[in-house]
């Protein structure tokens, strides 16, 4: 988690909530090209544009690979998706409640 | 974090019913309870500006759980202890006498008054105008006292949620709602759908097996109606403005609306509009969009609602003052008229989540003592009670 001691989420460009989690969440307009290290995870460089509040895959996920967030799955990939690309609503489906957008 | 736990600190203002329940607002209601009756509250509150008209849709010709959902929340409405007095309002008598009925043996103050038997809308406006004007002058005559935190229920709320409402103001809301349970207060989760897929950290938290079982069946029953639905639940839930603040999928919404209600053990499983048994955090079964929500938790007897907004959601509830709370940047930026508690330095990290926990404390001691909400000050407040099969 990127949380510090004192609770304050760090500065980083994105928060990484969970120490499962594949995908972090930006904390700001994130711009392709950029490198995104969020604790102990390797950096990455961003594939494409990440708007803020939106996700992008941290390592590699396989299609049909849960997408984990909160240490939770939120979902499934419907394709290969590599670190550093925006994980949406363009790769990923419910695991639930079956076929979406 | 300042000094909080003197006694001075942990008391609200609030006005002592004759049925023991103590309110936080001292509000007069005109009750529509069928929406060919709604332009008689309108008038009513246009004579005596004292009155706050609610205007119902639907209230005829309802069958077997939406007859009952809709009875209880209406006479949960009037008997919210917010609520001094209540003038009901419907076409004809039978009905009407129910309602109002129901709001007396709960201890209430009421009247009623049907169309059809005092002869039109014009004479029950003026007649309605009558009884109303004496209720709001009575209890302008009220002086709120203070009263322990342990006699509040809160409900919880989120609407227009963003990835900015599960990483700061549930996680926030919930640690408040903490707080208050610890001293003695009830607490009330609701909108069930977004239980789906993070349903496992409510059933864990549970009291007993059988709340749990509840739990699970609650969320059952909707993923089964879902999928019976056919089709796409896209643009439903997560609704668009939830997709373009980045939440993906309903798990991901649920994982971080569930939050909001803190980390307690849950004491029971409420249907729409029930009142909880005593204190302790309750879960409400009822469907996600916030005025819905808001209404059962309003009928359920909720003091006041915290609410969570990332994309921005503007409406309260007439009966239950709405806090909002937001940690978007662009959000408290482009309507900051809107929003109670601004979290965005959270978000942002330039102080840490005990800092907006702490502020969303004061704004609720603020607001449990009289002050109002932006809901309250705009009156930006509907109601919408909960149909789910055709009306006869």
């Amino acid at each position: 988690m990127t949380k510090s001691s004192d609770g304050k989420i760090a500065t980083v460009g994105a928060v990484w909530v969970h120490e499962t989690d594949n995908v972090a969440t930006a904390l700001r307009n994130l711009q392709v090209g950029e490198t995104i290290e969020v604790a102990s995870l390797p950096p990455v460089c961003l594939r494409e544009n990440i708007p803020f509040g939106h996700k992008l895959a941290m390592v590699s996920i396989e299609a049909g690979g849960a997408v984990i967030k909160y240490g939770s799955t939120i979902g499934v990939a419907i394709r290969p998706i590599k670190p550093g690309e925006h994980v949406h609503v363009h790769n990923v489906r419910s695991a639930r409640l079956g076929a979406g957008a | 974090m300042r000094a909080e736990n003197t006694v001075t600190d942990l008391v609200w203002r609030g006005y002592h019913r004759t049925n023991g329940s103590v309110g936080l607002r001292n509000t007069v209601l005109a009750l529509s309870i069928m929406d060919n009756a709604n332009p008689v509250v309108t008038k009513v509150a246009h004579l005596v500006p004292g009155v706050k008209a609610i205007r119902t849709w639907y209230g005829r010709g309802h069958l077997g759980e939406d007859f009952e959902i809709r009875k209880r929340t209406l006479v949960g409405l009037g008997a919210n202890p917010n609520v001094a007095g209540v003038l009901v309002v419907g076409l004809e008598s039978k009905h009407t006498e129910e309602i109002a009925d129901g709001i007396s043996a709960m201890g209430q103050r009421v009247f009623s008054l049907s169309v059809q038997d005092v002869g039109g809308l014009l004479k029950a406006a003026y007649q309605g105008a009558l009884i109303v004007a004496q209720m709001v002058e009575d209890a302008s005559g009220l002086q709120p006292e203070a009263v322990p935190l342990s006699r509040l229920v809160v409900g919880v709320e989120c609407g227009g949620s963003d990835t900015t409402s599960g990483l700061v103001s549930n996680p926030v809301i919930g640690r408040v709602i903490d707080w208050l349970v610890d001293r003695g207060a009830s607490g009330i989760l609701s909108e069930s759908p977004e239980f789906i897929g993070a349903e496992d950290f409510l059933i864990n938290r549970a009291e007993t097996p059988d709340v749990g079982q509840e739990i699970r069946r609650v969320v059952e029953r909707i993923e089964t109606y879902v999928k019976n639905m056919g089709g796409d639940h896209y643009d439903a839930n997560p609704g668009p403005d939830n997709v373009r603040g980045g939440l993906t999928t309903l798990e991901e919404k649920s994982l971080g609306a569930i939050q909001k209600g803190g980390s307690g053990p849950i004491r029971g499983v409420l249907s729409y509009a029930e009142r909880p048994s005593g204190s302790g955090l309750f879960v409400m079964d009822t469907p996600s969009p916030a005025v819905e929500s808001m209404t059962g938790l309003a009928a359920a007897g909720a003091h006041l609602i915290l609410f969570s907004t990332g994309k921005g959601n503007v409406i309260g509830n007439p009966v239950s003052p709405v806090i909002k709370v937001c940690a978007n940047p662009e959000t408290v930026i482009a309507m900051p008229e809107h929003i109670d508690v601004d979290l965005s330095d959270v978000l942002r990290g330039e102080v840490g989540l005990e800092v907006g926990v702490e502020r969303v404390k004061q704004a609720l001691l603020r607001v449990s003592r009289g002050r109002w909400t932006r809901c309250e000050v705009f009156a930006d407040e509907e109601i919408a009670i909960s149909r789910f099969g055709f009306s006869l």
